[in-house]
């Protein structure tokens, strides 16, 4: 018989301890979690960053990953720009009745694969199964806790003219990925989200240069919902070149087909970083011998005080890049 | 000539004070998008056109189907943007959100799917668009023809582009010296789909593709012609635009439709503008079936219609971007990406 989720495994009893003991406890178990208290308790001395964030993408799996992975990366990423080393995770999976057996063991291996790859631990968690048709297969909620090394507080300090506005790599690929996928093209293999955890690039990076200002992953609202956060955040006026801009082929022909400005389409593995133009050799460098920033470039500067974006068009004209302003499609992340 | 060799020559050869107007709201957008507006000399006036099929969707078939929607227990199916378009007060947005069941769909075949998959509900699709869409649909509804799919209804907001242009020449309400002709819509119908009103107005026409060098390289020829006074209809997209255009795309188009009345918002019924289903598909006509007749209102303040025939800009609206922006849009040039303020807003038109 084909083995699925039902009610009952979430009903708190014999069920609910079977798919906690048997399933996720075999995927997620460690010396923490297994103690299956009703809370995780567990020792950190230092400056801790805090964050959480909810999972809904449909499809569930997709090119380049799928929402486990994305569950763990996405929490990841969120520390990791703020420069805390991630430590601990808590996940809470809310489960649609009929999700198969094999499908949730997918997300879990893929969850547990995504969290050893960081070096993190799962400490505590929650999974609840609604009826049919109150959910959609599968959402997550994951809130991590990571330890900032870094002792000065560097995020936002003297963001000034001349400053660079720096990208890893091709941007909008997530969620074109998705949407492309949800309409049911058949694609080749080159099109797939860029959905990557960024500690190992970010971390290291805050390490050998003293001159980095601000980072943000620019996921929902895209490089452009970043850039004007900043502009407006730190009253500065940011000019970006359109030509320097790496985006992939396949990114630029699916926008041209779906009128979706890649500038404006969430990234998974990307990060936006701001720095003075002194370090820009030492941070590129370090960038480009990266897996993860090989693509890297220098996509434009700070040009003073103000509060809006510009973008320099290949014609050399200049034109404002607004924040998004219109629902480009619900469920990307 | 590169894109900037296109703009000395624009530069050098236009010496007259001129209107002209990009019919198409994809060429509205991309001007913006590349900052065109900005390469040009300031006696070159740019006016947008009523060329985005959301934006001239009139508020009585917006409430026409809200009216559909609530008392008839069908399920609407509909592209994108058109949720968001307000009727009289509401839009179909607010009805999905309220419980109804409104489904966005992106290829007209999945209608197809999602009538077989739920054959215990009734089903209307909304098509809409300009010659580029029509053919679409009019497959679709050979194909549920061919499948004897019952639970399906259609309702045809399609609309003609040559009787809009036409509709705006006799308005005559601003002087044009020049036409933007869309691109699209002429992979359709051809640059002989133009050809009627070429002769009767004598207004100098180039079909014009989208990439920036290509709007470039149009506005030069169109230029030139103006300059030199002698109207032409040119296709300077020779590369997707045909004489005769897509014979194919024509023929299932008038298998299924046949010219009929439109209510375009801002220009009002203009004859011969629309495409209504033909007798052998009259089984899915919708209004047809449910023949009521709708009161509506409209914003007397909302200036789309102005907008789209070119006479205002949208700064000119007193509701632009104080009550009227893209996350809550007070009228339907605002909606849609193509639409003229929402292309204002986005990038900074002046």
């Amino acid at each position: 018989m084909e083995e699925i989720i039902l009610l009952s495994h979430g009903n708190g009893g014999e069920s609910t301890r079977r798919l906690i003991e048997e399933e996720i406890l075999k995927y997620f178990g460690n010396d923490i979690l297994n103690q299956l208290l009703d809370s995780a308790i567990f020792d950190i001395k230092g400056r801790l960053a805090f964050t959480t964030d909810s999972f809904v993408v449909s499809p569930i799996f997709f090119n380049g990953g799928d929402i486990g992975k994305l569950s763990i990366y996405g929490t990841i990423n969120d520390l990791s720009v703020m420069g805390a080393k991630p430590l601990y995770l808590s996940v809470g999976l809310i489960v649609e009745e009929g999700l198969s057996f094999e499908e949730f063991r997918k997300i879990l291996l893929s969850m547990k694969a995504a969290s050893e790859e960081c070096g993190i631990k799962i400490i505590t968690g929650d999974t609840k199964v609604v009826e049919r048709g109150k959910g959609d297969k599968i959402f997550i909620n994951t809130s991590g806790i990571g330890i900032i090394e870094t002792s000065l507080d560097w995020r936002g300090r003297g963001i000034e003219q001349g400053d660079i506005v720096i990208i890893n790599g091709g941007i909008g690929e997530h969620g074109l990925c998705i949407m492309i996928q949800r309409l049911g093209i058949k694609v080749g293999e080159e099109v797939k989200s860029d959905l990557a955890p960024l500690n190992s690039l970010v971390l290291p990076l805050l390490k050998i240069s003293n001159n980095i200002k601000f980072m943000r992953d620019p996921t929902r609202g895209g490089v452009a919902g970043v850039l004007n956060e900043i502009a407006q955040k730190y009253s500065v006026e940011i000019e970006i070149e359109e030509e320097k801009i790496p985006i992939k082929p396949w990114v630029r022909s699916a926008s041209e087909i779906l009128g979706i400005d890649p500038l404006y389409s969430a990234n998974e593995g990307k990060v936006i970083i701001i720095a003075s133009r002194k370090d820009e050799d030492k941070i590129m460098s370090f960038l480009k011998n990266h897996p993860l920033g090989k693509d890297a470039e220098i996509i434009g500067e700070i040009k003073g005080k103000g509060n809006r974006v510009y973008l320099k068009t290949k014609l050399g004209t200049r034109r404002i890049l607004d924040p998004l302003k219109r629902d480009l499609l619900p469920r990307i992340c | 000539m590169n894109t900037e060799e296109l703009v000395k020559n624009i530069i050098k050869i236009s010496k007259k004070e001129i209107n002209i107007m990009e019919f198409c709201g994809t060429h509205t957008h991309e001007m913006f998008r590349y900052g065109i507006r900005q390469l040009l000399p300031s006696n070159i006036h740019l006016h947008s056109g009523p060329g985005c099929p959301v934006c001239v969707t009139s508020e009585e078939d917006i409430d026409y189907i809200i009216y559909l929607a609530e008392n008839y227990d069908l399920g609407i199916i509909t592209f994108g943007d058109l949720i968001n378009v307000p009727g009289s007060n509401r839009n179909l947005n607010i009805l999905r959100a309220k419980g109804k069941e409104v489904k966005v769909i992106y290829s007209p075949l999945e209608a197809l799917s999602i009538a077989r998959q739920n054959s215990h509900k009734k089903y209307l699709l909304i098509g809409i668009g300009f010659e580029t869409t029509a053919p679409n649909l009019a497959y679709t509804l050979i194909k549920a023809k061919e499948e004897n799919i019952k639970n399906l209804y259609f309702l045809s907001l399609h609309k003609l582009t040559p009787p809009a242009m036409k509709a705006i020449l006799d308005m005559g309400e601003i002087k044009l010296h020049g036409i933007i002709g869309p691109g699209h819509v002429s992979t359709i119908i051809g640059r002989r789909g133009w050809k009627d009103i070429f002769d009767k107005y004598q207004v100098p026409f180039v079909i014009t593709g989208f990439k920036p060098e290509e709007i470039l390289y149009g506005i030069y020829q169109l230029i030139k012609i103006i300059e030199e006074e002698k109207p032409a209809l040119i296709n300077a997209y020779g590369k997707s635009v045909k004489e005769e255009g897509n014979i194919k795309a024509q023929e299932i188009m008038y298998k299924v439709f046949k010219i009929g009345p439109a209510n375009w918002r801002g220009l009002g019924i203009i004859e011969n503008s629309g495409l209504l289903l033909r007798e052998e598909f009259e089984e899915f006509d919708i209004r047809k079936i449910y023949s009521v007749k709708v009161e509506s209102k409209k914003n007397d303040l909302c200036k789309c219609g102005e907008v789209l025939r070119g006479i205002i800009k949208p700064t000119e609206c007193p509701l632009y971007k104080k009550v009227c922006t893209p996350e809550n849009p007070k009228g339907p040039c605002m909606v849609s990406a193509e639409g003229t303020c929402s292309a204002y807003y986005l990038y900074g038109g002046e």
